[in-house]
């Protein structure tokens, strides 16, 4: 999922997408090139992201020439091991590439080794980190499915990430990472290389700490990694709390309905209004898993993206704080700091909008539900008095 | 089912009329409970026509108890007014007031249990608090309990006084007027002597060979009531607690977004006034659970009220089987007769048995004893015919009181469904003014620097 939308004008070189919906986006909206108003329909704002009125100077939506999307995880089982494999689809124009469709498959190894190339060759870069290789907490396999939806769509916005990158989009590891049929001949070596390289780094990083005079700018950015870090753990934390505690919620309310429709059964012209409230409450649950799934989908994935971007600008920090060409170090990190930066508030931006408004929308259903049994109810007392005027 | 045409005109006419009274979707709880009492009022017993009576306050008091033991205790003000205290733009006359204890209620309900066993008697509000969810107090002296305890008083008043049978009873009159003469006078009436009685025959096991068939349906749809109400007043209590929960936990944001954005410059003001709103919403839940309580509470009362039903299909089982034993009875002295005249014995009695061992009565001993039966026979005969009369009494006055009980029942809850429907748009409302405002500050974060860092 790229960070803006698709202005009308490009549907010329509109990906052919499938379903999903939150890929929606691209083909739903035709009315952003003015940055105007979201459209309303809630599935298309899963995942999407609003234009801003200032612009980005960094990269105009006008000229985004390059489309990625990643989809399609297949399982793969060989004599060996079983991994997921998934499709990586390319549209575009530039002239780097050979053409302007690619179709390739990668499996997650393959993302990590891109990752490292990137890293190493652009050592002063902000690199958007990568899904986790493993789930820490709680006992989820390898396969199952939310995990590879998860997975999918962070590596998705990996992808598109790095296509957004002034610098990194035209590298050569990235080309051909999306355009190789296999990739196996250009890997020259194991993914491991990074940890390995960043084990070393920080320990010379260690030995070498106070020795350098840093800039004021680094030391600000480090100061600011640690604050954003652990404000964003703890924005987090609320968040998955939040998505518990609505769960809990849920399980009572689905309890609550049953009740209702029970007690209907043994009365009699109770019944009625009984069995109505019934309906309401087990509407109104549904409602609630909806919401509770956005918050899942939307605002705690892109808050888990940004930890694992803290963690990376930490390691970052390291990595330049030793560089000798400071200078030429400075320059670049700094303009990538600040592309990193408003990225960072549009991206959030964006998901906190996204679930206040799911909030605006789970209410607001909620309200015709229950608004409708009042009508529902309000209409008898006037059959009631004819009747009895009539008597 | 619409009117037809006749009344099209009329129809048409509400129709508008009720569109316009849904808009009005602000009412209160508190207010949709005026509409039921206003209700009852209306259907006016003498009393209420009188009348007017409210319990408007509750007050703690410390004294000594039975075993002089200081203890505190709470008193709740009940004020009578005439009906017509409102003359046009006039000011209300002052009202007579008393103070009364939980405890004298108590006493009252008990004397009107005893003396009117045909009537579902209003049930009074709950002694202890039950059916609480964690932030709940279970405390007997919590000001929100007491609240909701003056207001339940209230409601039984009021109940009892638009009864038209209960109304009119001097005790109860008493009880909201004489505030020292009245526990004399209830205690004067002997109820309690027929309530020991009436405790034995409440709990004694009896079998009745003949029970009615609409008493039986009654008590079991009323166990039914009660049990499916206790199922539903359990449940909501939970899910109140995990509402509750999920609100409060939504304040974690204002606190972190306030921390957060003190190191942004950008995102800054945006998130802390977000963070305010999530406060906001946070403490939202307080008032909303607060009200939701009073619903609650309007579905105890009919889960008390069907103790009350429980109690009259007692009462006209006892009945039933004293006739049954009275019948019985009847039945073994004609028997014993008959034995006398034709000299057989059928019914093992001591006599009998005597009379073979020692021998037979002589003619004079014969005809003493036939007179005497025949007199007992004669007695019971009149004790049957009273027990009949009793019972065809009994199961009349009570149905029909148990009649007008149902309508009350569906109307009452049919309200409170409403209400409860009320509460929920309200907290609706409230949920999408929070989160529209938490919205829009977050679209008020710039993502653009104004110059690089």
């Amino acid at each position: 999922m790229s960070g803006q939308t698709v202005p009308a004008d490009f549907s010329g070189h509109m990906l052919d997408l499938d379903e999903d919906e939150d890929l929606e986006v691209f083909s739903k909206n035709t009315s952003l090139a003015d940055g105007s108003s979201m459209p309303n329909s809630p599935s298309s704002m899963v995942n999407q992201y609003r234009l801003e009125e200032d612009e980005e100077e960094q990269q105009d939506t006008n000229t985004k020439d390059l489309f990625i999307t990643v989809d399609n995880p297949e399982s793969q089982v060989t004599a060996i091991e079983t991994f997921i494999m998934y499709r990586v689809l390319t549209k575009t124009t530039r002239s780097e590439f050979d053409s302007s469709e690619y179709e390739v498959h990668r499996r997650y190894q393959d993302f990590l080794w891109l990752r490292s190339r990137l890293e190493e060759n652009h050592p002063t870069l902000i690199v958007h980190p990568l899904p986790e290789k493993f789930v820490m907490k709680g006992m989820v396999e390898r396969f199952n499915e939310d995990f590879i939806e998860t997975r999918r769509k962070a590596l998705h916005r990996f992808l598109n990430k790095i296509s957004e990158h002034p610098i990194l989009s035209f590298s050569q590891h990235f080309n051909v990472f999306l355009t190789a049929q296999e990739l196996t001949s250009h890997k020259k070596q194991g993914p491991g290389f990074l940890s390995r390289m960043g084990e070393t780094v920080r320990s010379v990083a260690n030995s070498v700490r106070g020795l350098k005079s840093r800039p004021e700018e680094f030391t600000f950015m480090q100061e600011y990694v640690e604050d954003f870090s652990s404000k964003i753990c703890s924005v987090d934390k609320v968040t998955q709390r939040i998505i518990k505690e609505q769960r809990e919620y849920l399980d009572e309310l689905k309890q609550y309905g049953p009740v209702y429709a029970q007690w209907a059964g043994s009365e009699g012209d109770l019944g009625e209004p009984l069995k109505a409230v019934a309906g309401c409450v087990e509407r109104c649950s549904k409602e609630t898993e909806e919401n509770n799934q956005h918050l899942s989908e939307v605002l705690a994935p892109a808050l888990h993206e940004y930890i694992l971007c803290a963690e990376t600008l930490k390691l970052q920090e390291e990595v330049d704080g030793l560089s000798d060409r400071m200078e030429m170090a400075n320059d670049a990190l700094k303009g990538d700091w600040s592309h990193w930066k408003k990225s960072m508030r549009s991206d959030l931006r964006s998901a906190f909008i996204s679930t206040a408004e799911k909030n605006v929308d789970y209410y607001e259903k909620c309200l015709a539900v229950w608004e409708s049994f009042l009508l529902s109810q309000r209409v008898e007392p006037i059959e009631q008095r004819d009747g009895e005027d009539v008597s | 089912m619409m009117a037809d045409s006749a009344d099209s005109a009329d129809s048409a006419d509400s129709g508008t009329n009720e569109v316009a009274v849904i808009g009005n979707t602000d009412l209160t709880s508190s207010e949709s409970e005026n509409n039921l009492i206003n209700t009852m009022v209306e259907r006016g017993t003498a009393l209420l026509r009188k009348m007017e009576i409210n319990v408007t306050e509750a007050e703690k008091r410390t004294g000594k108890n039975t075993v002089n033991m200081q203890e505190t205790y709470t008193v709740y003000l009940i004020e009578t007014r005439p009906a017509e205290a409102f003359p046009e733009g006039g000011q209300p006359s002052a009202p007579d007031t008393l103070w009364r204890r939980y405890s004298e209620f108590e006493l009252l309900r008990n004397y009107l249990l005893v003396t009117y066993p045909f009537v579902v008697i209003p049930p009074l509000p709950e002694k202890r608090a039950e059916f609480v969810w964690h932030k709940l107090s279970a405390d007997n002296l919590d000001p929100d309990f007491v609240e909701r305890r003056r207001v339940g008083l209230e409601n039984f008043l009021l109940r009892v006084a638009s009864h038209r049978v209960l109304s009119d009873d001097e005790i109860f009159i008493c009880f909201l007027t004489e505030e020292k003469k009245w526990k004399d006078a209830v205690l004067e009436t002997g109820f309690q002597d027929k309530a020991d009685s009436r405790l034995k025959s409440l709990s004694a096991m009896f079998r009745v060979k003949n029970p009615d068939q609409q008493f039986t349906a009654l008590k079991h749809s009323s166990d039914e009531l009660n049990t499916v109400i206790s199922q539903l007043l359990r449940v909501r209590a939970k899910v109140a607690d995990r509402l509750y929960g999920v609100y409060k936990v939504h304040g974690n944001y204002g606190r972190v977004f306030s921390e957060w954005s003190a190191i942004e410059k950008e995102m800054g003001d945006g998130l802390q006034s977000a963070g305010h709103h999530m406060d906001t919403y946070a403490t939202s839940i307080d008032d909303i659970l607060e009200e939701e309580e009073h619903y609650a509470d309007q579905l105890k009362e009919y889960l008390f009220y069907t103790d009350a039903v429980r109690s009259v299909c007692k009462k006209q089982d006892l009945i039933q089987y004293e006739l049954e034993m009275a019948a019985q009875d009847l039945a073994n002295k004609k028997q014993q007769r008959d034995e006398l005249i034709n000299g057989t014995v059928r019914i093992f009695s001591l006599k009998g048995m005597t009379s073979k061992l020692f021998g037979q009565d002589s003619q004079e001993q014969r005809e003493t004893k036939l007179a005497a039966l025949a007199q007992s026979i004669e007695e019971g005969e009149e004790a049957v015919m009273e027990k009949n009369k009793e019972c065809r009494e009994f199961c009349k006055t009570a149905w029909a009181d148990i009649e007008l009980f149902k309508e009350q029942k569906d109307r009452d809850l049919r309200e409170a469904l409403i209400s409860y429907a009320i509460m929920q748009i309200s907290m609706c409302k409230k949920g999408i003014q929070v989160w529209s405002n938490a919205k829009e500050c977050f679209n008020k974060i710039h993502t653009c620097t104004p110059t690089l860092i």
